[in-house]
């Protein structure tokens, strides 16, 4: 530690640290724009400027920028100097030359960086009374608005875009007070994390699309600490809601997930909630619409006879809680498809493996190699691309130290590492949107991609791999460098994931275990799981009661029908087979948020909350079960799952949180995650209303001048009023984060212990699973398939980030960047078909029809198949499809109902003809 | 679902490319080849491809950043950070006229005024029968022979006013001489 | 021994000496003499000389070169690059350098590069220089056929490959990490220092930024010694320098003359004195980023330090002459607007107060300026000043308007007074 002093207050501070960052931390208020505590100091704002003294004799001092200065031991230094003030103001001043007189109309107007900093750098009087620079702006596309004139040009989006998220489409251009951040041309932004933008933006250049399409002021938006329903990471989001419809969702820092970013996914998904597609009220198998008491009534009456219920990794734990509570862990059945229960098995076996730890996205991010099998991590757990993105630079970080530069000097840091990267090694089918940052790709069929990973496990063990005839030289190559890769690594990781299989599971469990003996200590080992409860959800069954197991129950003597809470049998199974298993039974009650094909054929439909409606506890791919709090009163119509199942203890979350942790070995430590009565007041609340809430009086007017009682939440540490402990004093149910003079999200570091580190008070959070087996590795993988036939291709499922995941693709924002279900193959096998982007592709003998997507890295002899959304679009089903299947081109244009492909963004796709437009 | 048919989807738009030319292919590959990293001919690519095209357009600026695999965003932040890379079309020849302090003392303002006049264009303008544009150049280094102007890659010292009235007159009757 | 080792070969009539005629002239003798001498004891010799950098910033050369890591456990890759973007206003003396004699820099290349251990060097040259482009692509052309360029130069088995590269026009590549970015094919915003370029540059490998006429001066100390190049020039300086004046004189031009030598010499002598009608009001001493001197400054020696003492620098040491019959506001606002479109953007203070205090000096010429423009322009000087901004082009362009402020007071009054520029 080192001491400095700070007008005349000593503290102590972090050596390797910059000044700003070390100022922040001791909860100094100085002024910033372009550095960002996760990207570092470029000193091109001169906002940041104090007085720096040579010694205690030296009263003139020198101006220094505090991001550009590094900490030394003893330094004297003055933030309120006139000197300092002045310039500071005077930054302010030249910023503000050109920047509109906008704000009442500006969506960042309230919780803008620009309008905090002005105000504390005590500038307040426009002198400049020339011409402002004005600029043409660009549609960037359904997520972000783009307002140049407000541009202060601190280049934080760039920064942000480019060389921290690895986009391609957006940068600086013209040059001295003329520069422009902006595409080549308007168009959509390609990155998975451009939303991001609308919060690394200081300003309100960037900002978010659809909530200025229903725009509330931040301090008229109710929030609370919710987590994402996007994926399996389980980022922390904060929602604003208005007037009982969700508006946005912005981060909400987790220093171990998220930091401070969302993927777009998890930004734009949520929109979903005020979409038609929800259920808004009870219906019966005649399709009419029931109170709901009579749908209560009609449930009470149902459950009199003997029910199976099949759970869902998309539904909270309670709600899975409660449907085994109410119809017997021997009668509650998987929602995973076979194929992914068994991928769930191996998952779970690993977070409860002692050779392995499962990495946070932040120790994610300090990851020295990396191999990936099979997973494509973009698209299925978007947020972990971004940290692998940061992972690759830990090599940089050895050779700034190296040459003496600090961590924080982030471009000096980038210019003398160049392209040198730590090992990321992907083994996947096809371009992956990771592979600009990938050190090593082995691009081949999933089979061969596992053979390839069976061979590294051999020769982990020290073994020589044994090659099938016919396996090139780049693939044995490919297993000598990860081998070398691996074996040099400090901290290694490997990645796989249920959409990669369970056979690539095992592997990566047999790779990392065998580092594990290997380095006598845990390997860090990541198993993606596919949904944002897939690891809750399977906690709570039973092995044998699979999905599968379940149809087979539905054809007994001794069962009358099925409950499905939150889940889409058609996407767990073949249709056929869910069409058949339907049909065998007269009950079939489906208790969902959405509207889905599984619905269609329900005897009683109940309508469930969303995250906003209720609170509900989720875990992650680790383990980490957290607790997202209730945003909004619940309407009438709706309840969360478990009050429709009405099971003893279903009366609050809380309280059936409390009952799993008693009931439920797994779950025992379950109730950590609600906020601890320690931080509860007894009689207050926290409100979910900011305190400058304004029209509340107000907001009904129309109907009544009276302002109405506002609802009371006797469930929730949290009420729905601005009445309460302000935040600043607990963390733990920070819906969004505010501090004196600090409006914008820039306040978070007034929460946190130090700039990056944790929040002040605890999560609401809880690791479930302890660690306290060895399992044996699983038996070594060989090829079960015989030589294909070569007129077919081995048909592969994949996954898009906006469509893939059921709740997101039905939010309007996310609709309009997804595409049709598509295949895909390269160009020589498009030569061979005749076919080109656009067209029509027959599976042969299935009747299945695609659109074709040409891309050049999918390997010969395979197809990739992306299945599309039963939201919206062509969609197939996926289980549907056969192993292998001839193509051919069919001589008709595109449905006229698709979305079409051009919205996709892959890295390989080869566009043979342009694509004019696609208003479908 | 019918409403599908009126949602307007997004479109990652790519504007066309062109195909280089032999040409300026094998002089972007001798630059490359002078360089540890391809990427730092950008630049000089963009030069390549201004003479031989005059300027740069967007389709070149596509076929560019295809074959440096430059994004062509950044390819874009190169072309408009220089002053002598001309993103829309020039004349066929460029008057590079300095304006910087040596030759403003030297009484360039006056200068520039008798070519405006003369040929009828400002700064940035392009002469209706597109053989002249006109941009200002800082210093060009050759401040004892003030006020200085290059056309094209020719320097012309010691301006003045009735030197401009022959060299654009000349030129003019060059033209018309040319045209009959 | 010539007292002129830059331009002794120059002879503008004929055009620039061939290699046979060069080294016939005595040239490639000095770097044909480091083939028998470590780097180190180059690196000493030309720390000996006190060689101080002429492309503005006066820092001594030798203990730049001294700050490249050497030995094994360094890296290995280093660049020399010449900076040949010569763009400060009113400076003219590279290209006067480059276009006459090519070989003199490309030998004090060979010399910079042996002695810092770098295999490959760029010229980064000005775009417009396309004469200087076309000398220096046949200079390197003859001298690799020659074999001074290439493998195991003069036996020593060191090789050395030239890049000549033109740049498209931009005044912050003067600036050598701005440079360095250029030359990497990006936009050239200047780096943060540290690191310095001798530690990270080029690609992020060591190297060292030379102007021009600092490496035109290797070859003579390196042929001629260190005594004979101390004894050229006076004052704390050493060796020779290229002078330069422009403006209202009656002999324009560039001349290579010993450090020390007076500034009234160089006006008066060798520029011919003042055209038949003008007077001198004031100068600037070297280049547009330097702060005015008048004529009472003119019996000052040219030298780093004695020119430093009046408050200016002498930087590129071409002076710009502002006549009685010039108005200085139109002058500094000619600068200004220079400044303001040549800042590249990227920090605050230069991007929003260049052009601020442009547009305050276009409405005072028209007559449009308040006391309150004038005011603000007196702010700008320290909010631009050196330490505030991320390089030095904004701090270069108030030297001009903080002295000129000054200096011309009352000049700036009569515009508001007159309601237009009392000059035209």
């Amino acid at each position: 530690m080192a001491k400095i002093t700070v007008d005349g207050q000593c503290y102590e501070v972090d050596p390797a640290n910059n000044l700003l960052q070390e100022c922040l931390s001791q909860g100094l208020d100085l002024p910033y724009f372009c550095w960002h505590p996760c990207m570092g100091s470029v000193g091109a704002c001169r906002q940041c400027a104090v007085k720096q003294y040579r010694d205690e004799d030296d009263k003139t001092g020198t101006l220094v920028m505090a991001c550009m200065t590094p900490v030394t031991d003893g330094a004297i230094l003055s933030i309120e100097d006139d000197q300092a003030k002045a310039f500071r103001a005077g930054v302010i001043e030249g910023l503000m030359t050109s920047h509109p007189h906008d704000c009442p109309v500006c969506e960042e107007g309230g919780e803008c960086h620009l309008q905090d900093m002005t105000l504390m750098s005590g500038h307040n009087y426009r002198r400049f009374d020339k011409r402002k620079v004005t600029h043409r702006n660009q549609d960037l596309g359904p997520f972000l608005n783009h307002e140049m004139n407000r541009c202060i040009t601190c280049y934080r989006c760039v920064r942000f875009y480019n060389d921290y998220a690895g986009g391609k489409d957006l940068s600086a251009q013209a040059s001295h007070h003329h520069t422009y951040f902006g595409r080549f041309e308007a168009g959509t932004l390609e990155s998975e994390f451009s939303g991001n933008l609308a919060e690394v933006c200081p300003t309100g250049v960037f900002t978010d699309k659809p909530f200025s399409e229903h725009y509330a002021r931040k301090w008229d938006l109710e929030a609370a600490p919710a987590v994402c329903t996007g994926c399996a990471i389980g980022c922390n989001t904060s929602p604003g809601e208005r007037y009982g419809s969700l508006r946005r969702i912005v981060n909400r820092y987790h220093s171990d997930i998220n930091g401070y970013f969302l993927c777009d996914r998890g930004r734009f998904g949520a929109h979903y909630v005020n979409s038609d597609f929800r259920l808004r009220s009870a219906k019966d198998s005649s399709g009419m619409t029931l109170s709901s008491e009579e749908a209560s009534i009609a449930f009470a009456r149902d459950t009199q006879k003997r029910l199976i219920g099949i759970g869902s990794p998309r539904a909270s734990v309670e709600a899975n809680f409660a449907l085994r509570r109410l119809v017997g862990e021997d009668n509650f059945y998987a929602g995973f498809s076979d194929s992914d229960y068994e991928a769930m098995q191996v998952l779970l076996n690993s977070l409860q493996d002692q050779d392995f730890n499962c990495p946070s996205l932040k120790q994610v991010e300090s990851a020295d190699a990396v191999l990936i099998i099979g997973e494509d991590v973009t698209n299925t757990a978007p947020r972990m691309a971004l940290s692998l993105r940061q992972s690759v630079r830990v090599a940089a970080y050895e050779l700034a130290d190296k040459a003496r530069i600090p961590q924080w000097q982030d471009a000096a840091v980038r210019e003398i590492a160049q392209e040198t990267r730590s090992p990321l090694c992907i083994f996947a089918t096809g371009a992956t949107r990771l592979d600009d940052v990938a050190t090593l790709r082995l691009n081949a069929s999933r089979e061969d991609l596992l053979e390839a990973a069976e061979a590294l496990f051999v020769r982990l063990s020290g073994d020589s791999p044994h090659y099938r005839e016919g396996v090139t030289g780049r693939t044995m190559q490919a297993v000598e460098e990860t081998y070398a890769a691996l074996l040099a690594a400090k901290k290694p990781l490997i990645i796989s994931g249920v959409h990669a299989g369970v056979e690539a599971m095992r592997l990566a469990s047999n790779i990392a275990k065998r580092l594990a003996k290997i380095r006598e200590s845990s390997c860090d080992l990541v198993l993606l799981a596919a949904e944002h409860n897939s690891v809750g959800h399977a906690l709570l069954l039973e092995e044998k009661n699979s999905l599968g197991s379940a149809f087979n129950r539905l054809k007994d003597e001794g069962c009358d029908g099925l409950i499905v809470i939150e889940n889409d049998l058609y996407n767990r199974a073949p249709t056929s087979i869910v069409q058949a298993a339907l049909k065998s039974v007269d009950t079939c009650i489906v208790i969902d948020q959405i509207e889905t094909p599984t619905a269609r054929h329900a005897s009683l439909v109940l309508p469930s909350t969303s995250f906003v409606e209720s609170a509900n506890v989720l875990v992650n791919y680790e383990g980490r079960a957290q607790l997202s709090f209730q945003l909004s009163p619940c309407p009438e119509s709706l309840k969360p799952v478990e009050r429709w199942l009405n099971v003893e203890g279903s009366e609050s979350t809380e309280s059936l949180i409390r009952r799993c942790s008693t009931e439920l070995a797994p779950f025992s430590e379950l109730d950590k995650c609600l906020p601890h009565p320690s931080s509860v007041v007894p009689g207050a609340k926290f409100p979910r209303m900011s305190h400058r809430a304004s029209g509340r009086t107000a907001m009904n007017a129309d109907r009544n001048v009276h302002e109405g009682k506002q609802t009371l939440d006797d469930n929730s540490v949290m009420s729905f009023s601005m009445e309460g402990i302000q935040p600043l004093r607990d963390a733990t149910v920070l819906g969004s984060s505010w501090a004196p003079q600090w409006n914008s999200n820039q306040s978070i570091s007034k929460f946190q212990n130090e700039v990056n580190g944790a929040l002040k008070q605890r999560n609401s959070e809880i690791h479930l699973i302890t660690r306290n087996s060895h399992l044996d590795y699983y038996p070594s993988y060989s090829r079960t398939e015989g030589q294909s036939d070569e007129h077919k291709y081995l048909l592969q499922a994949v996954q898009q980030i906006f469509g893939s995941d059921e709740l997101s693709a039905r939010s309007k924002p996310v609709q309009s960047r997804m595409s049709d279900c598509y295949i895909a193959f390269n160009v020589e096998s498009a030569k061979q078909l005749g076919a080109t982007t656009g067209d029509s592709i027959e599976l042969q003998d299935t009747g299945v029809e695609l659109t074709l997507v040409v891309r050049a890295d999918v390997p010969d002899g395979v197809a990739l198949v992306y299945p599309g959304s039963s939201a919206t679009g062509l969609s197939v089903n996926r289980f549907d499809l056969p192993k292998a299947a001839q193509l051919s081109r069919l001589d008709k244009a595109n449905s006229e109902y698709g979305l079409g492909v051009s919205s996709l963004v892959v890295d390989d796709r080869v566009d043979v003809e342009v694509t004019t437009g696609a208003i479908l | 679902m019918s409403e599908n048919k009126l949602m307007k989807n997004s479109v990652i738009t790519t504007s066309l490319s062109r195909e280089l030319t032999a040409a300026e292919i094998s002089e972007i590959e001798h630059e490359i080849s002078l360089y540890p990293d391809k990427r730092a001919v950008g630049l000089e690519a963009l030069k390549i491809v201004q003479r031989h095209q005059g300027w740069v357009s967007d389709e070149s600026m596509r076929a560019i950043s295809n074959y440096l695999d430059i994004p062509v965003a950044d390819l874009e932040g190169v072309a408009t950070f220089f002053n002598l890379i001309y993103r829309r079309p020039v004349g066929k020849k460029v008057i590079l006229f300095c304006d910087s302090v040596s030759c403003w003392v030297m009484g360039c303002d006056r200068i520039k005024q008798k070519i405006t006049d003369q040929l009828g264009i400002d700064y940035g303008e392009t002469t209706s029968d597109g053989e002249y544009t006109l941009i200002p150049v800082p210093c060009l280094g050759d401040c004892d022979k003030a006020p200085v102007m290059m056309i094209g890659e020719e320097m012309h010292r010691h301006l003045d006013e009735e030197g401009i009235e022959s060299l654009f007159r000349n030129a003019a009757v060059n033209k018309s001489g040319g045209d009959s | 021994m010539s007292d002129r080792p830059l331009t002794k070969n120059i002879d503008l009539a004929r055009g620039p000496l061939s290699l046979r005629d060069y080294e016939a002239a005595g040239g490639y003798r000095g770097a044909k003499s480091v083939a028998g001498l470590h780097p180190n004891e180059v690196l000493e010799r030309v720390k000996e000389s006190g060689l101080k950098g002429r492309g503005g910033a006066g820092f001594p050369t030798g203990l730049k070169w001294s700050f490249v890591p050497q030995g094994p456990e360094s890296e290995q890759q280093k660049y020399l690059v010449v900076n040949a973007d010569e763009m400060e206003p009113g400076t003219f003396k590279d290209r006067l350098l480059m276009e006459g004699d090519p070989h003199l820099l490309i030998e004090g290349m060979i010399i910079a590069a042996y002695t810092i251990g770098a295999n490959k060097a760029f010229i980064f040259l000005r775009g417009e220089y396309v004469l200087a482009e076309k000398r220096l692509a046949r200079a390197i052309a003859e001298a690799k056929e020659a074999g001074h360029l290439g493998t195991n130069l003069f036996g020593t088995g060191y090789d050395l490959d030239i890049v000549l590269h033109t740049s498209a026009g931009r005044y912050i590549c003067g600036e050598e990490t701005a440079l360095l970015n250029a030359l990497e094919g990006k936009r050239a915003n200047p780096r943060a220092k540290p690191p310095f370029p001798q530690v990270s540059g080029l690609w992020g490998k060591p190297t060292i930024v030379n102007n021009v006429e600092t490496l035109c001066n290797l070859p003579g100390i390196l042929a001629n010694g260190v005594e004979w190049y101390q004894s050229l020039g006076s004052g704390g300086d050493y060796g020779t320098k290229m002078f330069g004046v422009s403006g209202r004189v009656k002999k324009p031009g560039c001349w290579e003359l010993p450090f020390g030598v007076s500034i009234r010499e160089v006006i008066e002598g060798h520029a011919g004195g003042m055209q038949e009608g003008y007077s001198l009001k004031a100068f600037l001493p070297g280049g547009g980023s330097t702060d005015f001197l008048t004529p009472e400054h003119l019996d000052t020696p040219l030298t780093y330090s004695a020119i430093g003492e009046l408050g200016s620098r002498l930087a590129t040491g071409t002076m710009i002459l502002l006549d009685d019959k010039t108005c200085p506001v139109g002058m500094i606002g000619n600068l200004m607007r220079f400044f303001a479109h040549e800042s590249c953007g990227f920090c605050t203070p230069c991007r929003d107060g260049l052009p601020w205090v442009d547009a305050i000096f276009r409405d005072l010429e028209c007559g449009k300026g308040s006391a309150k423009d004038i005011a603000i322009l007196h702010d700008h000087v320290g909010y631009m000043g050196p330490g505030k901004t991320f390089c030095a082009l904004a701090p270069g362009a108030t030297a001009p308007l903080g002295s000129g402020l000054k200096l011309f007071a009352e000049e700036f009054e009569q515009h508001l007074v007159h309601g237009a520029c009392p000059y035209l």
